[in-house]
């Protein structure tokens, strides 16, 4: 218990929170799009994310960013954290489209149940962790520094990081090009659709099949962001990454109201901060617990979320 | 449709081979089955021999302690349709128990198992009744941050251990001749094998009973359900109960066994296995679920030999599978579309709602 940290370092780690829920908004982004169309946890999301983050370090590598190096500068700088930001989206977004045709497809065509689904999936996200333990060899991978990271300014006793506020403004973003997307255009409306009866919106002439494909499109992208931000902010990464992420997004996707994309970008920013105050009163191991009961607390007080489900309002 | 229903299907045609045997034919192959399984320790074949591992230890665990989890989990999934995968939560309480008491008291193994039983239930209870009104995919969330919150609170506490866990675990008194030892997995197998039998009793009796018949309601719709006056809460918490009851005496024996735990074997990976089992075996059938399970925790010790990438192809198996066979390898119920009348809602279109 130590709460004169968190009245001193106020300020410092309710921005620190900011930086973290940002991050888990954009991957709980991906659980409630899917959410929303299939009524399925996508239990592989996770691993999209680890993909994103192991793409990000491979194309650093490719830019020819050494750990040993010093910092990038200008337009440089510029680039290369472009090119990894483009790199990591894509990656995550074709491998969530690969999940969907592998593991979801074939069992939504046939009709199988929830849980059958449910294993498919478990059976992807296994096969990923492996993969990816067996190819690097079970050991974290360190990100090299590409930005120099220097205090922007203080305010109340807190130092503004430039990765952190680089971070929480590009998802804010992110998140708006998402909202935009949802509501604006042609495959948006499909989403939407979909997500509130699927029956009569096959019927309308949804083509559901590319619907789907474009929510895991559009989920996983949102996932590859956040693993860019993450290795950018953290500087290391491992095949275990999304396990951790994955259950703290999918934590904050529900405290939101599964299936809701401002209930997910509020759960998540909302865990992010949270799970930051606690670390720093009750030490890092107990911040789980503690996001744990909140969200248990939540549930009991108001079963759907903190916004609801609003299945029947445009989901935005 | 109809060259489906006619389809040759081994497992019905098993059922009803058993269920037109007169009794002597079924007592008889009842005890040859039975017997079949206490003398499995003592089968030396290298088909089913596994490279790496002891055949005798594998079948302790994982294969008959996932068989017997996998038994409890159907209860709680298979047959009332609520999604836990925080169950491995049960499953440490039970070994921790084992651990504390074992080490601490002067209680033996038969003494402490009750308790464990009860404290793996209480906790059911604890969790279950605020929990359980939730619907499908919360309680799967809910469920999955109590199976983690046991093992935080398990790494954090030093008093039992922290991340060492516990050691030094007793292992049970003698019982008749057979000795409880570390290098003899037999005894504890017998021990598991008796457990899991009686618990199959247990389910089969209950399922047949009112309280089978309320998880079959509540699992086909749960409003209904308490619409036709199934007090649906009631019967929920006691499917969650007695799952959690069956993991904590599978968690007691474990720790007896294995004399050290440490709060890393019990993670989230159990419980999706044990899930995996459930619904890979065939949802809801106790059968299929045994089988299921016996499959999935076999499979990968019988291929140790490819040692990296084992779980991998595990996992690559798992989506197959699922693919190929989405209700399972043994899925219930088939046996009603032997009935050339028979027809489900969907195909003879009534009762449609949507």
């Amino acid at each position: 218990m130590d709460f004169a940290l968190l009245r001193d370092a106020f300020w410092g780690l309710t921005f620190d929170g900011l930086a973290l829920g940002a991050i888990y908004a954009l991957i709980s982004l991906g659980y409630t799009l899917v959410y929303g169309v299939l009524r399925l946890i996508n239990f592989a999301h996770s691993e999209v994310f680890m993909i994103g983050t192991f793409s990000a370090l491979v194309a650093s590598g490719i830019m020819g960013v050494k750990i040993e190096d010093d910092p990038r500068t200008g337009w440089g700088m510029v680039f290369t954290l472009l090119i990894c930001l483009i790199a990591a989206m894509l990656a995550s977004g074709i491998t969530a489209v690969l999940v969907e045709i592998i593991a979801y497809r074939r069992l939504r065509q046939r009709g199988a149940t929830k849980l059958a689904t449910l294993i498919s999936a478990i059976g992807v996200s296994i096969s990923l962790v492996e993969l990816f333990r067996i190819i690097t060899d079970s050991l974290p991978r360190e990100f090299p520094r590409i930005m120099d990271k220097t205090f922007l300014f203080s305010y109340a006793g807190a130092d503004i990081r430039n990765d952190k506020v680089i971070v929480i403004i590009a998802a804010g973003l992110m998140m708006f090009a998402l909202e935009r997307f949802i509501t604006k255009s042609r495959y948006g409306k499909g989403i939407r659709a979909v997500s509130m009866d699927e029956s009569t919106s096959t019927l309308m002439g949804v083509n559901i099949n590319k619907v789907i494909t474009v929510t895991f499109l559009a989920g996983g992208m949102m996932a590859g962001a956040a693993a860019f931000f993450y290795i950018l902010v953290y500087e290391n990464t491992s095949f275990k990454v999304g396990f951790f992420l994955g259950i703290s997004a999918f934590t904050a996707a529900v405290l939101g109201g599964i299936g809701n994309l401002k209930g997910a970008l509020f759960g998540g920013f909302v865990l992010g901060i949270l799970e930051t105050y606690t670390s720093a009163v009750f030490g890092t191991a107990w911040k789980a617990v503690i996001s744990f009961l909140i969200l248990v607390l939540v549930l009991l007080i108001k079963p759907t979320g903190l916004f609801g489900e609003s299945i029947q309002q445009a989901r935005v | 449709m109809a060259d489906k229903k006619f389809r040759y299907n081994l497992r019905d045609h098993a059922a009803d081979y058993w269920e037109r045997s007169p009794k002597w034919r079924r007592v008889s192959l009842s005890i040859s089955f039975i017997a079949f399984f206490y003398a499995l320790p003592f089968l030396n074949n290298p088909l089913i021999n596994t490279p790496g591992s002891d055949f005798q230890s594998v079948l302790f665990y994982p294969v008959g302690m996932y068989v017997l989890m996998a038994i409890g989990l159907n209860i709680v999934v298979g047959k009332s349709g609520l999604l836990d995968l925080g169950y491995v939560a049960f499953f440490a309480i039970g070994a921790y128990t084992m651990a504390i008491l074992g080490t601490h008291t002067s209680l033996n193994f038969w003494e402490i198992l009750p308790i464990g039983i009860a404290l793996a239930m209480v906790s059911g209870v604890l969790l279950g009744t605020p929990t359980l009104r939730l619907r499908g995919d919360y309680l799967a969330i809910v469920t999955l941050g109590f199976g983690e919150i046991v093992r935080i609170v398990a790494v954090n506490i030093e008093a039992i251990g922290g991340p060492r866990g516990i050691a030094g675990i007793p292992t049970p008194p003698d019982l008749f001749k057979a000795k409880f030892t570390i290098l003899d997995p037999k005894p504890y197998y017998w021990v598991l094998l008796t457990f899991t039998l009686l618990i199959i009793w247990m389910v089969r009796r209950m399922a047949a009973r009112r309280p089978g018949r309320a998880w079959d309601a509540i699992r086909q719709d749960d409003d209904v359900a308490q619409l036709m006056g199934v007090n649906t809460l009631k019967y929920k918490v006691w499917a969650f109960v007695l799952g959690a009851a069956v993991a904590g005496a599978g968690g007691v024996l474990y720790a007896s066994q294995i004399l050290s735990i440490v709060p890393d074997q019990f993670n989230l990976n159990v419980s999706i296995l044990i899930l995996a089992c459930v619904v890979f075996g065939g949802i809801g059938n106790l059968w299929g679920v045994i089988l299921g399970a016996a499959l999935l925790a076999f499979t990968p010790e019988r291929i140790r030999f490819l040692s990296q990438p084992r779980i991998l192809v595990f996992g690559i198996a798992l989506v197959v599978m699922m693919n190929l066979r989405p209700d399972g390898i043994l899925p219930k119920k088939k046996r009603e579309h032997f009935d050339p009348n028979w027809k489900t809602v969907e195909e003879s279109g009534e009762g449609e709602i949507k």
